[in-house]
């Protein structure tokens, strides 16, 4: 069936050019969704077999040159867990959706209440009291149809983690609290899934990648134990800027480490202050 | 007196001095002396960082060095 779908994708390709004057072979939009219909296959698998053939579906034109359609098509063959649905998830889902990340586990038991309005972009008048979960699977499909949602209505806790965090080629750590994050943690460690992880107060805030075998979140926190579960961000708040910046690093990590490519920030913590202008990467070994 | 560039992050940053870019030391102090000194509660310091590396309270601070304080912070 292969050959029959690369025939057909030649067949209906077309002749493009980049803005810089380069040439490429184009899929349309409109003609993903009718291939994978007439093939009776995920429109996300038509979008692979066209990135392995060379041909670029038109909506990842624009990331063509920074990724190779070979970068592409590994990019939709993974899969990332997004854990926690407010501020950061809801931009790292929108993100990674519009990067072509072929499936999406999303993780949060909360609903959208008026308090979210300042800086969680799913939150809208329509959407609240809605799960989060709920309104990310609407966007995401609104955005990108080839990606694979999954939906889970619960919040992490020690009971439900090790099911919830089955392995994943990356888990990113979108969470509201210190306490779960350490529960997150140890869940992806057991996985043996690489963590992402960024936490925010106010107009400041970090990002770290964690694997398996990294000393991880207590070279940031200390010990669990002796932590109150909400950090400086009880009396700051979280400011959209700061949570638009970090969910985008966030982003950026995830696919660096997909990819194998780029330095990542393991034992590594690059901390932000918007008001005066700070990003730095600090040591933490 | 020896100098150091402070920067308090978050809910610190209401103990930064007005001198916080070249604030003036004595030689031999630590990051707990001088936390001590502008009155930055011990139990809201989380991370330490001397010019860009992880620091402690016991470190000793020498002139020219840049010193960077977190708070917990855990929001999203």
């Amino acid at each position: 069936m292969r050959t029959q779908i690369i025939e057909k994708l030649k067949a209906i390709s077309r002749p493009k050019k980049y803005p810089d004057d380069t040439d490429y072979t184009s899929i349309s939009l409109e003609n993903i969704p009718s291939l994978a219909t007439s093939f009776k296959v995920d429109s996300r698998k038509i979008e692979i077999i066209a990135l392995e053939e060379g041909m670029v579906p038109e909506r990842y034109a624009r990331n063509m040159k920074t990724f190779s359609p070979e970068d592409q098509a590994s990019l939709l063959k993974s899969q990332v867990s997004i854990v926690g649905l407010g501020g950061l998830g809801g931009t790292v889902s929108e993100i990674l959706a519009r990067t072509g990340i072929g499936t999406l586990n999303l993780i949060d038991g909360d609903r959208f209440e008026a308090s979210n309005l300042n800086r969680q972009f799913l939150s809208t008048y329509e959407t609240m009291g809605q799960y989060k979960t709920e309104a990310a699977v609407k966007r995401i499909k609104e955005i990108n149809a080839s990606i694979t949602v999954r939906r889970y209505d619960e919040y992490l806790d020690d009971k439900n983690s090790d099911a919830l965090i089955r392995r994943s080629d990356v888990v990113v750590d979108c969470l509201d609290n210190i306490t779960t994050r350490f529960i997150l943690e140890n869940a992806s460690k057991k996985a043996g899934s690489p963590l992402v992880s960024a936490a925010v107060a106010g107009l400041s805030g970090h990002i770290t990648t964690i694997f398996p075998e990294d000393q991880g979140l207590k070279l940031i926190y200390g010990r669990p134990d002796d932590l109150k579960s909400k950090g400086a961000e009880a009396s700051l708040g979280c400011l959209p800027s700061a949570v638009s910046v970090l969910a985008a690093f966030e982003t950026a990590e995830v696919v660096k480490i997909i990819l194998g490519r780029g330095p990542l920030l393991r034992n590594k913590l690059l901390i932000i202050d918007l008001l005066d202008n700070i990003t730095e990467v600090l040591d933490l070994l | 007196m020896v100098h150091v560039t402070l920067k308090l992050f978050a809910t610190l940053s209401r103990f930064t001095p007005d001198s916080g870019d070249r604030y003036p030391i004595a030689p031999g102090t630590t990051v707990k002396h001088l936390l001590e000194k502008l009155g930055v509660p011990e139990d809201d310091v989380r991370l330490i960082f001397i010019n860009g590396i992880k620091g402690h309270l016991a470190s000793t601070l020498t002139d020219g060095d840049r010193l960077g304080i977190f708070p917990p912070v855990g929001g999203g």
